[in-house]
């Protein structure tokens, strides 16, 4: 997204401390507020830019669309504004890319497309990655920001969480890494899934991470929630991820791990060649 | 429309009580003739009762669906493995925090073949429902069930697992221990096994709860049972702000045994006797034995890694591309 030097698009206000700031400092700053350090969205073309080498990135398996197979009131529109809206088929975007040189299968999530919902075609797109990633020997990484299954697809989106897990698990019976990041948000059937069972988990700062919507959970128990409930900052506390880390270290974080883990496909590789 | 099942079935419970009476009343009676009356009436009110569950039956709707299958008098999974299983010993331990009783698990045997048994069970009472957390699993149930999956794989046993459950736990406590990976290390190890899997959608299918003790090889569902990607009620508030618009996201969401059927996601479905499963349990119990057996028949003609292999392909073919 390239900022345009209009008046009314000069600044933005962050959203979580209201100061306002410099478009061109706000882009630059990777969507990180410099104030409170709050860590906006991204659009997938955002993360993918800001985090694999530049313009290593090879878009797969496109032109995957959703059929609308329960006939759901009020679906195609909304997946058609979606589309309009970010101009891409769905919630996730898959591909080639490399890290500091080293290949890598990816993929991103994008909360703007239906709160970044798992439905059939997001489900294919996860469970393509994980296997390309077992294809082609090389790590897996996916960017989660999403609400859960896409419930306008029905017990279709269920499946998608069996589906996508089968994959981790050819992953790890066949050595691919796989490392996940949690953004903000991931929920439910995605969190219930495959992003849960990586190899590695990472998070970004203070991304909502949870099973039940906030509300639900806390309505079901009595004691109180402690104010940082769900957020990632508690979901490390309680075990559940291994790491949280700002957005402008993640590319590093993510290459050293890719490196480091992905060292025995590279040994295999000369041997091999 | 009704909330409940009591609700909506009102009328027939009201006419079997009477009917229930009148043969109590008709042992009672020494003058025969007398008795003679009694009885035609009761052969008469039989014949309405039939009358009205032929017509209840006839036209069942999606919330209908969600209403039966969430009926107190349904059978559940232990009275499922009282039926058909034999030698079923308990087991409780998750060895990492706690009992949840929410899942019940074990070994057991199935027409003499040892298996080993994983489901979700319901309470009838309010002390039961609490002791079983309406059977909502806490992370501890899919530890616990991971480690029955084990076992099985360890010691070559089929793996049978009984799906009923609203959802997962949804509490902050849950949330602490990680519910989330629970249900997907659960499905994890599933796909690990080489040896059969076979579920049982035996009410209600409910979400992420379901899911997580049912990627099997053969997914059966009786008629009456519901599978659904989020409580109808919940896809209502958070779609339409409305949680009694229930009925209609029922509708929306198509969580019926034939929709569950026609989108391939299910393989076969098990026919309840009339008036669904509860009003004649051995009957039902009868025809999910054979279910269980004719798919553990079927998947015994397949090697241990055709076994994991065929688990992969049949959840790899599922979704809908335009």
């Amino acid at each position: 997204m390239r900022p345009d030097h209009t008046a009314a698009s000069r600044f933005v206000q962050c959203l979580n401390c209201k100061k306002t700031l410099f478009v061109a400092d706000f882009q630059s700053n990777l969507k990180v507020c410099p104030f409170c350090g709050h860590h906006h969205r991204l659009t997938s073309s955002e993360r993918i830019a800001w985090t694999f080498d530049e313009g290593s990135f090879q878009e797969t398996d496109t032109g995957l669309q959703s059929g609308d197979p329960l006939q759901f009131p009020d679906y195609k529109p909304k997946h058609e504004a979606a589309q309009a809206k970010t101009g891409t088929d769905d919630s996730v975007i898959c591909g080639h890319a490399k890290l500091f040189d080293n290949p890598v299968s990816v993929a991103v999530s994008d909360f703007n497309f239906m709160g970044g919902s798992m439905g059939s075609v997001a489900g294919e797109k996860i469970t393509r990655t994980l296997e390309r990633g077992c294809d082609e020997r090389c790590p897996v990484v996916i960017f989660c920001a999403s609400g859960g299954a896409r419930m306008q697809e029905g017990l279709l989106s269920l499946m998608q969480m069996a589906k996508t897990t089968a994959a981790v698990e050819r992953c790890q019976a066949e050595g691919i890494p796989f490392i996940s990041v949690f953004t903000d948000p991931t929920m439910a059937g995605v969190l219930a899934s495959y992003a849960s069972v990586a190899d590695v988990i990472l998070a970004e700062p203070k991304s909502l991470v949870g099973f039940a919507g906030s509300r639900v959970s806390k309505q079901a128990q009595v004691s109180k929630a402690p104010d940082d409930f769900q957020t990632a900052e508690w979901v490390l506390r309680c075990g559940m991820l291994d790491k949280i880390v700002e957005r402008r270290d993640m590319r590093t974080t993510l290459g050293n791990l890719v490196n480091l883990f992905g060292s025995h496909l590279r040994v295999n590789e000369v041997k091999v060649g | 429309m009704a909330k409940s099942w009591r609700e909506w079935m009102k009328p027939l419970v009201e006419l079997e009580e009477l009917i229930a009476k009148l043969k109590v009343a008709a042992t009672k009676e020494t003058e025969p003739s007398e008795q003679e009356g009694i009885l035609r009436q009761v052969e008469q009110f039989e014949k309405r009762r039939d009358n009205i569950v032929d017509l209840m039956f006839s036209r069942l709707g999606p919330w209908e669906e969600v209403l039966l299958a969430r009926a107190d008098p349904r059978p559940y999974t232990l009275d499922y493995i009282g039926a058909i299983c034999s030698e079923f010993i308990e087991l409780d331990g998750d060895r990492r925090y706690g009992a949840d009783h929410a899942i019940v698990c074990g070994p057991t045997t199935i027409d003499g073949r040892p298996i080993i048994v994983v489901g979700h069970q319901k309470g009838r009472n309010i002390q039961e429902r609490t002791f079983r957390n309406f059977a909502m699993a806490k992370p501890e149930g899919y530890r616990k069930a991971i480690r029955m999956f084990q076992l099985a794989e360890r010691f070559r046993m089929p793996v049978l697992t009984f799906i009923d459950t609203p959802a997962a736990d949804p509490g902050i406590e849950s949330e602490s221990r990680g519910i989330s990976e629970a249900i997907a290390a659960s499905m994890l190890e599933m796909f690990k096994l080489t040896v059969p899997v076979v579920s049982v959608v035996i009410g209600e299918g409910g979400s992420g709860g379901a899911i997580g003790i049912a990627a099997a090889n053969r997914v059966l569902m009786q008629e009456h049972a519901v599978y659904s990607v989020i409580p109808p009620e919940g896809c209502a508030a958070i779609l339409w702000r409305d949680a009694a618009k229930g009925p209609q996201a029922a509708a929306a969401l198509k969580v019926t045994s034939k929709s569950a059927l026609e989108l391939g996601l299910v393989d076969e479905i098990l026919p309840e006797p009339k008036g669904s499963a509860y009003r004649n349990p051995l009957e039902a119990a009868e025809t999910v034995k054979e279910g269980i057996l004719r798919s553990l028949n079927e998947l015994d003609r397949l090697s241990p890694s055709q076994i994991k292999a065929h688990r992969y392909d049949r959840f790899r073919s599922m979704g809908f591309i335009a």
